[in-house]
Order: structure tokens, then C-alpha cells, then sequence
């Protein structure tokens, strides 16, 4: 499978967005890793250098898109939502202001910077923000077209991304629609809904599952929110039972959003795959999925116990 | 020429009306925090000379079209005093003075700290203290971007200069040559707690300021003539300008009295404060 890093296509879409004179990109001196240093190549003038400064970032982004920019603020997630939430909330999302922050370095794929720069709770934080659409593709090509996506959005967002290279499994040039779930297969004896990376995982476990008989749907949650829920029920109404998928904590996440949207609309036998409430470590990526029950089969496993429990009813 | 059109009709009142326009801002805040039963008395009337001197001398703006787009914009980082900023929009005909009297109340446009979208004037939210410079910053930089001479105004509270936030924004100001901006702070030397000195101490303010790259300036910030002046500019820097008041200026026993900070008037200390600015501005 191809594999890119989803920065690399955030920083081609905005490269391409640079034609577009209202947007203004602020970076917070990680502009190389978070690839916002290709907007800096194509449009000098509106890349703006605030430095290690992310409160004062989310201030100036609000102040810019006061006067009618349209402001991209990118750093890692730790930093573009711990950091700054409540910048974010007061001058961002309370006036509804036209500013996306975009994040990268999401998840504990971060690998060995540890536990400081793994953004384990950021899905949670921003969700909770009124007026705040709140995205997570799959892929760099889902990467690239939601960041053009956003862009011709008037709205605060905010859109996470991982810093390592991950398979490409969405098409080429297919538009993005904020607030529309796809269903990558389709089943009928279990939903398995990813976000992000995990949406692989998910692809990969209905493989297995199928061997052993149990037909899954997969379905891609690159916006959390507003979250699809026409595209959950639709499909739960024939499974009757949901595996989340997500590299964030489990406590606020797509699986927190899932769980919210099927209790209230009759509740079912539901699994979470997430970090279980904790912080993450250094370590190699993979060795770190394996360790914090990230991987395919920790989705086959929960998909396993959850076919047990709906049998046993 | 339509920037001149474009002037407001309520500009250019002389240093005399000004003093007087500070007085009705002051009665203003007087009913409507009494009314509200809540508010933020005491830095609302430490500001009422700057409130009346950016509304009706220097600010170009329009109150018939608050959206125009060659207006100067303001700031009001210390968004509590919200009171007197509503008092001096309303005066200066943005919308009816009557409307003032809805402060704090459900559905009211009049939130208790300002927000942007709910009433016309306001460009951005503030309240949660610090942020306001940061989004000074960023108006004057959209400015600047577009290249445009408009001006942008930042009041800031003392108190609210210990958070930290306001120090970045004051290196992204003097890093971008930001000259285009001005911030006033109320220096009236209270806080909730106390004295700014004695909460945690800000001095020496000016010799900070001027370390971070403003050109400084400290003025009676009760006297119109020294506000007017302050606005003038000629610098390549960005400029700070510390306004030395008095917090509950200009009600004898509001003044220097830290509990009025937070809270309103009794219904004897209105009409006491009330009876002593009509008094003294013949309203």
C-alpha cells in the first residue's frame, strides 16, 4: 500500500490555496514539520511567524479573520488546542470566527517525543467547543481535499493529523464534505467506525473478520463533528452492534460521540478501541499502537467480544 | 472626499464637551450596572475620558455603517468594563441610549463582557483578561496586510498585565513594527484583590513597555487634552500609552474603593453619585 504523511498533503493544499488572497497561514515556529512552510514558499507576505507563542497565536488568528482573512494556525495538537483552548474558545468559537486551526502530531504514533507531544485529548477538548467542526481524515489524499474543504467553509474547525506515514486507502480528487461519514464496505453483522489512522485498521480487521464468517461495515469518521449520525443508525439499524476506532483517548472521542448518538436513540452492545484513560511514552510507533491496544487485532478482538454479546441476547 | 462623509457626525467635539461626554458615560454606567444589579463600576469610570475622547474626537468610524471599511477599530481587552464602552457606542448613535438599560439582562444585544456579532461596533470578544491585545495584533496586521491606514485602539487593564499572554503580543507588535496600534492602560492601581503592587507587582511598567519595543508615554488619564495628544502619532513603533487614573473617578466615594470593582450601586449611593456628576457637568 502507498503510504504519505497527511502533513505533506495538508502543506500541497495549502501551497495551492495560496492563490486565494484572504487566506493568511500563522505558524508557531514548527512550520517545517507541520509543512505550512510550503504556503510560506508560494505566498511570503501571508505566512505569518508569531513564534512559540500559541496563546498570542489564536488572538492574532482572531484578529485577522476580524477584518475578513481567512486564517490557517498550525503547530502539533498538544500546542494548538492544550495550550490555547481557552484562546480558542473565547476569540475563536464564541464570535464564530473564520479560523482553522490544523493540527499534526496527533496520537501516539508521535513515537518517541513521548508522552508531552502525544495530543491524546485534543478530539474531546474541541468538540466540546460550540460553533467548532472538528474533522480527523483518514489519509493524505482525505488530508488534502479537507483542507480545501475548510477553507471554503466560513467557520471555526479544527482538523488533526498524524505525523507518521500512513497507507492511502481513500481515492484521489474525490471532494470532502464536512459532516458526511463514508462507508468503505459494507456488512451486516457489525460496524467498525475508525477516524484517522485507525480507519486502516479498521479496512484490515473486516478482512479478517470475513474469513471467520462475520460480515463488517467500515465506515470512515473524518468528521467528528457535526458527527453523521444518519450514516450510524442507517447502519446499525442492520448490525446492531458498533466498534469505535481512534487514536485519542477513549474518555471524548468518536467513540464518547458514537456512544452519545446511539444511547440516545436505543442503545446496543458498543466497543471503544482508544487509549484507555492514560498517557502515552516514548517508543518506536508500532511497538507503541501494539502496547496501547491500537492495532488491527485489538479491533478484531472487540469486534469478537461484541458478536459474543449480541448472540448471547 | 467620502472619507469625510464617512467622519460621524458625532466627531470633534471640543476638550470641554469631551469632559462633559465622560460625565454622561459615567451616569450611564452609574444606572445601567444599577440596574443590571452586576457590573464593573469602578474601571468603567477610570476609562470615561478615554471612552469619550476615542468616540467623539478621535476614532474614524461611522455609527450609520458600523461595518466601514475605512473605519479605525478599538479593543477593549479590560472587556468588564463593558458598561462605558456600551455607554459611549450608544452616544454616539449606534444604537438607542435606551437600549443601554437592558445590560446583563436575557436576550439583551448588551452581553456582560462585549461580543462581536451581537452588537454593532464591537469587533471582537473580550473579557477573559489578556486576549485582547493578541487580537489588537492580529487588526493591526490585517491592516498593515491590506494596506491600509486604519488606526487600531487597545484598551488594557492594569492588572490584566501579569498574564502572560499580553507580553507575546506585545513582541509580535514591536517584531512586526505594528505602528499602527496604540494601547492605553488604565493605570488606576486596583485590582479584585487589592493594589496591583501589592497582588502581584507590574512596575516598573513603563520601563518594561519600552523593553519590549513600545514607544512609551504616561499621561493623566483624566485629562482629555493629554489623550488627544497621545493619539497623535509619529512613531515606527507601536505605542503605549499609561494612563495614570483614578478607579471610581469621579464619584467621591467610589473612588480608589476596591468593592466597587465588581459591584453595583445601593439604590442611595445611584442617586448620591447620580446628583454629584449632574451637579458638576450640568446634565
Amino acid at each position: 500500500m502507498v503510504r504519505a504523511a497527511q502533513r505533506k498533503y495538508y502543506g500541497k493544499a495549502l501551497a495551492k490555496l495560496a492563490e486565494r488572497p484572504d487566506i493568511v497561514v500563522l505558524d508557531a515556529d514548527l512550520g517545517d514539520s507541520t509543512r505550512t512552510s510550503e504556503f510560506a514558499a508560494a505566498a511570503k507576505d501571508r505566512f505569518i511567524q508569531i513564534g512559540i507563542a500559541e496563546q498570542n497565536m489564536m488572538g492574532v488568528a482572531a484578529g485577522l479573520a476580524a477584518s475578513g482573512k481567512t486564517v490557517f494556525a498550525s503547530t502539533f495538537a498538544v500546542f494548538a488546542t492544550g495550550r490555547c483552548w481557552e484562546q480558542i474558545r473565547q476569540a475563536i468559537a464564541y464570535p464564530r470566527l473564520n479560523v482553522k486551526v490544523v493540527a499534526t502530531h496527533c496520537g501516539i504514533s508521535v513515537g518517541g517525543d513521548g508522552a508531552s507531544h502525544q495530543a491524546l485529548e485534543d478530539i474531546a477538548i474541541m468538540r466540546a467547543l460550540p460553533n467548532m467542526t472538528v474533522l480527523s481524515p483518514a489519509d493524505a489524499n482525505e488530508t488534502y481535499e479537507a483542507t480545501i474543504a475548510i477553507a471554503e467553509y466560513n467557520g471555526p474547525c479544527y482538523m488533526r493529523m498524524g505525523r507518521a506515514d500512513f497507507p492511502i486507502i481513500t481515492p484521489e480528487g474525490v471532494k470532502f464534505t464536512i459532516g458526511k461519514a463514508t462507508v468503505l464496505h459494507e456488512g451486516n453483522d457489525i460496524t467498525l467506525i475508525g477516524t484517522g489512522q485507525m480507519v486502516v485498521s479498521c479496512m484490515e480487521a473486516a478482512n479478517i473478520l470475513e474469513e471467520a464468517g462475520i460480515s463488517a461495515e467500515v465506515i470512515n469518521m473524518s468528521t467528528i463533528k457535526p458527527l453523521d449520525t444518519e450514516t450510524v443508525l442507517r447502519s446499525v439499524s442492520k448490525t446492531k452492534c458498533v466498534v469505535t476506532a481512534e487514536e485519542h483517548s477513549i474518555i471524548g472521542g468518536l467513540g464518547s460521540a458514537v456512544a452519545e448518538c446511539l444511547s440516545e436513540n436505543g442503545p446496543m452492545p458498543m466497543e471503544r478501541v482508544g487509549v484507555k484513560d492514560s498517557f502515552g511514552e516514548s517508543g518506536d510507533p508500532s511497538e507503541l499502537m501494539k502496547k496501547y491496544g491500537l492495532t488491527t487485532d485489538d479491533v478484531v478482538a472487540a469486534a469478537e467480544r461484541l458478536i459474543e454479546r449480541k448472540g448471547r441476547k | 472626499m467620502t472619507e469625510m462623509v464617512h467622519m460621524g457626525t458625532a466627531n470633534g467635539l471640543d476638550a470641554k464637551e469631551l469632559k462633559r461626554m465622560a460625565d454622561k458615560i459615567r451616569m450611564h454606567v452609574i444606572e445601567m450596572t444599577f440596574e443590571a444589579g452586576s457590573g464593573h463600576p469602578g474601571g468603567s469610570l477610570s476609562a470615561a475620558e478615554l471612552f469619550s475622547v476615542l468616540y467623539f474626537k478621535v476614532l474614524r468610524h461611522d455609527p450609520e455603517d458600523p461595518e466601514w471599511p475605512g473605519r479605525d477599530k478599538f479593543v477593549l481587552s479590560k472587556g468588564h468594563v463593558a458598561p462605558a464602552l456600551y455607554a459611549a457606542l450608544a452616544e454616539s448613535g449606534y444604537f438607542p441610549v435606551e437600549e443601554l438599560l437592558t445590560l446583563r439582562k436575557l436576550g439583551s444585544r448588551l452581553q456582560g463582557h462585549p461580543a462581536r456579532g451581537k452588537l454593532p461596533g464591537i469587533e471582537v470578544s473580550t473579557g477573559s483578561l489578556g486576549q485582547g491585545l493578541s487580537m489588537a495584533c492580529g487588526l493591526s496586521l490585517a491592516a498593515k496586510l491590506d494596506k491600509k491606514d486604519t488606526r487600531v485602539y487597545c484598551l488594557m487593564g492594569d492588572g490584566e498585565l501579569q498574564s502572560g499572554q499580553n507580553w507575546e503580543a506585545m513582541m509580535l507588535a514591536s517584531h512586526y513594527k505594528l505602528n499602527n496600534l496604540t494601547i492605553f492602560v488604565d493605570r488606576n492601581r486596583l485590582q479584585i484583590m487589592g493594589k496591583t503592587e501589592d497582588t502581584l507587582s507590574i512596575e516598573p511598567l513603563e520601563a518594561k513597555l519600552k523593553a519590549f519595543g513600545f514607544r512609551t508615554m504616561t499621561i493623566d488619564g483624566h485629562n482629555v487634552k493629554q489623550i488627544i495628544k497621545a493619539c497623535e502619532r509619529t512613531s515606527s513603533s507601536p505605542t503605549a500609552v499609561i494612563m495614570n487614573t483614578v478607579k471610581g473617578k469621579g464619584v467621591s466615594f467610589m473612588e480608589n474603593n476596591p468593592d466597587f470593582h465588581g459591584r453595583s450601586c445601593k439604590p442611595d449611593e445611584r442617586d448620591r453619585a447620580l446628583k454629584e456628576i449632574k451637579e458638576r457637568s450640568s446634565w
